[in-house]
């Protein structure tokens, strides 16, 4: 039996990612448990100048998930070129770039040094706000998606994965102008827009008044949006949303996707990584799957 | 650091609210002012639970944890022989190593059990311990402190025991080399500001809404003069000044 997988290029020994922001680089986790044994790691997002991220709360509990406002907290790509490459280097396994930006130049700039960079792929997350349009999201309008993933495209010289937001107006459209502009495969799902409010002060729990929502809550609509967006493009597809069981990655194969990213169960279950890939293995044997490719797509 | 299956060994009721969980050790090693985050649910609830060790023995991890939630009425409820998962030690705690002469220890409400496995291990390295602790109403843990601090000083905020008002009110930072404290946070600046003024260095420890709990998603990051750090890995316990500024 086989797990391995490959995307643009990229070996993968397994379709098990941890998801961006939810792991850091890594090295956390590792303390835990041989993070090497995953297929790959998607860093926290970066961007090209360090951020400090958002005020007050930034982690909140709800019904099977939780929303973060955590604003893209990090380093700053140089940072992330001199420590944070040579760090994940060591935990043998796929190194993806996750970057986010406020405008087109951030991106261009940040995806021009980290092509140069020792990195595998490049994710780029579309769902960052755009200042220069008053703050609406890359990844809401297909035009816009098409026009930051263009340009990314012409300096980036590694595999460009585009990261997607579910809150996009039109899914699919905006899986097809991803792919057409260039991208050379497609993960999804980012975070869902929510709202929480605290009754007492009777003000929105975040800051920014709005935070994302991950976990098991979303599962079902994430899978619905792989499906669609699977069954239009052509380009690998790496599924992603409120996956925390072995089963849940089936599911994400079975509608299409190439891999999977597991973000919100690493804090429900720190070993999560480790213990859905011993469960995968386990779970292919007793369904007779020797090969992903046997299930990949078949709905 | 680890996180592993642990037994319940024992739960307490201290007051209404406030329990005492005790659970098999395993060989975790701890150090005052750390923290672990626990669950007793697979899938139910998202997140861990930061609560911090309140005291270890050789075999025995201490939990006080005062009932709020859905998450702590959960740990409530579990009996000697249940199973618990753990993940720590965690964070970084109180320099106990790095204080000698006399050491004051001001806490408050729920801040107060992580002072007494501070107050242990001061008392282990031969430093001179005074307790300052401060309650609403009904003090409690204070016999966990009688075997280990020279003194103990018991502030309540309605008079039921003690002195009557706030516990900084006692507390003469002049009459120390250091001060850790933990507990509301405007408790914390309060100690801190009368720490400053005798230039008595102050140590505090902050609670902060956590996720991974172990330095990997800044979901617990504050603002500090000296940029942006993560309440779960670089603190709990940070230098006042970090925390609190004039
Ligand atoms: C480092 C640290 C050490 C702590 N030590 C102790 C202790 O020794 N004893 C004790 O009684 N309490 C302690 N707390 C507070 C304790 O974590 C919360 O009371 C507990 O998480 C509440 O969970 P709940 O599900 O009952 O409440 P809910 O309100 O239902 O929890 C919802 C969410 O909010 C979070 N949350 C709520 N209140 C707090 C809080 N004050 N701090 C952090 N997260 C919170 C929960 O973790 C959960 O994710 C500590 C907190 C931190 C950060
Ligand atoms: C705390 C937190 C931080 C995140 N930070 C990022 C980020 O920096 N970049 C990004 O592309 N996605 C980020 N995400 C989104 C996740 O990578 C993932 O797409 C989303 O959480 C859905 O998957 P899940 O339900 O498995 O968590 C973050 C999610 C969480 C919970
Ligand atoms: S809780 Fe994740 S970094 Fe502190």
């Amino acid at each position: 039996m086989t797990l391995s997988t490959t995307i643009n290029g990229v070996f993968f020994k397994n379709p098990i990612i941890a998801a961006s922001g939810t792991f850091g680089f890594g090295g956390e986790y590792n303390e835990l448990y041989d993070v090497g044994c995953l297929g790959g790691i998607s860093s926290k997002g970066l961007t090209l100048n360090p951020k400090d991220g958002n005020e007050g709360v930034r982690v909140y509990e709800t019904p099977s998930g939780m929303m973060n406002s955590v604003g893209l907290q990090n380093p700053g790509v140089e940072a992330f070129i001199r420590d944070g490459i040579p760090a994940m280097r060591k935990l043998d396994t796929v190194l993806i770039a996750n970057m986010g930006g406020s405008c087109i130049e951030d991106y261009v700039a940040g995806a021009e040094m980290l092509s140069k960079a020792d990195i595998d792929m490049l994710e780029l997350n579309i769902s960052c706000p755009n200042v220069k349009s008053g703050g609406m999201a890359f990844g809401l309008k297909a035009d816009v998606a098409k026009e930051v993933v263009t340009a990314v495209r012409q300096v980036c010289s590694k595999p460009l994965m585009v990261k997607m937001s579910p809150n996009a107006e039109n899914i699919v459209e905006m899986a097809l102008a991803c792919e057409e502009a260039g991208a050379d495969s497609l993960s999804l799902v980012n975070t869902f827009q929510a709202m929480a409010i605290d009754i007492r002060t009777r003000k929105s729990v975040f800051q920014n008044l709005y935070a994302g929502l991950s976990g098991p809550a979303i599962k079902p609509i994430a899978l619905r949006m792989v499906h669609s967006v699977c069954k239009a493009v052509h380009v690998p597809v790496v599924g992603i949303g409120g996956i925390a069981t072995a089963t849940d990655v089936l599911e994400f194969l079975m509608v299409g996707a190439t891999a999977v990213q597991i973000g919100t169960v690493n804090f429900n279950n720190p070993t999560a990584g480790r213990d859905i890939l011993n469960d995968l293995e386990q779970l292919c044997q007793r369904e007779g799957i020797d090969d992903l490719s046997q299930i990949r797509g078949i709905l | 650091m680890e996180y592993f299956e642990t037994k319940v060994v024992g739960q307490e009721r201290i007051t209404d609210d406030i329990f005492v969980l005790k659970v098999e050790r395993r060989d975790a090693v701890v150090a005052a002012g750390q923290f672990f985050m626990l669950k007793c649910w697979d899938n139910e609830l998202t997140l861990m639970r930061p609560i911090s060790l309140f005291k270890a023995d050789e075999h025995t991890l201490y939990f006080m944890y005062r009932v709020i939630g859905k998450g702590t009425r959960r740990l409530s409820i579990l009996r000697t022989g249940d199973s618990i998962m753990l993940l720590g030690s965690l964070g970084t705690g109180f320099p106990v190593q790095e204080v000698s002469g006399k050491v004051a220890l001001v806490g408050g409400g729920l801040g107060i059990p992580p002072l007494c496995q501070t107050v242990r291990e001061l008392h282990d390295l031969g430093v001179e311990t005074d307790v300052f602790v401060g309650y609403r109403d009904t003090p409690f843990a204070l016999v966990d402190f009688e075997p280990y601090a020279h003194a103990i000083f018991v502030a309540t905020e309605k008079g039921n025991e003690g002195y009557r008002g706030f516990v900084t009110d006692l507390l003469k930072p002049e009459d120390y080399d250091a001060v850790f404290t933990c507990g509301p946070e405007i408790m914390m600046r309060k100690v801190a500001a009368i720490c400053d003024a005798t230039n008595t260095p102050c140590w505090c420890s902050m609670e902060h809404r956590m996720a991974c709990g172990i330095g990997a998603c800044f979901g617990c990051s504050i603002r500090t003069p000296e940029g942006m750090k993560r309440v779960c890995k670089d603190g709990p316990v940070f230098p006042a000044h970090l925390l609190f500024q004039k």
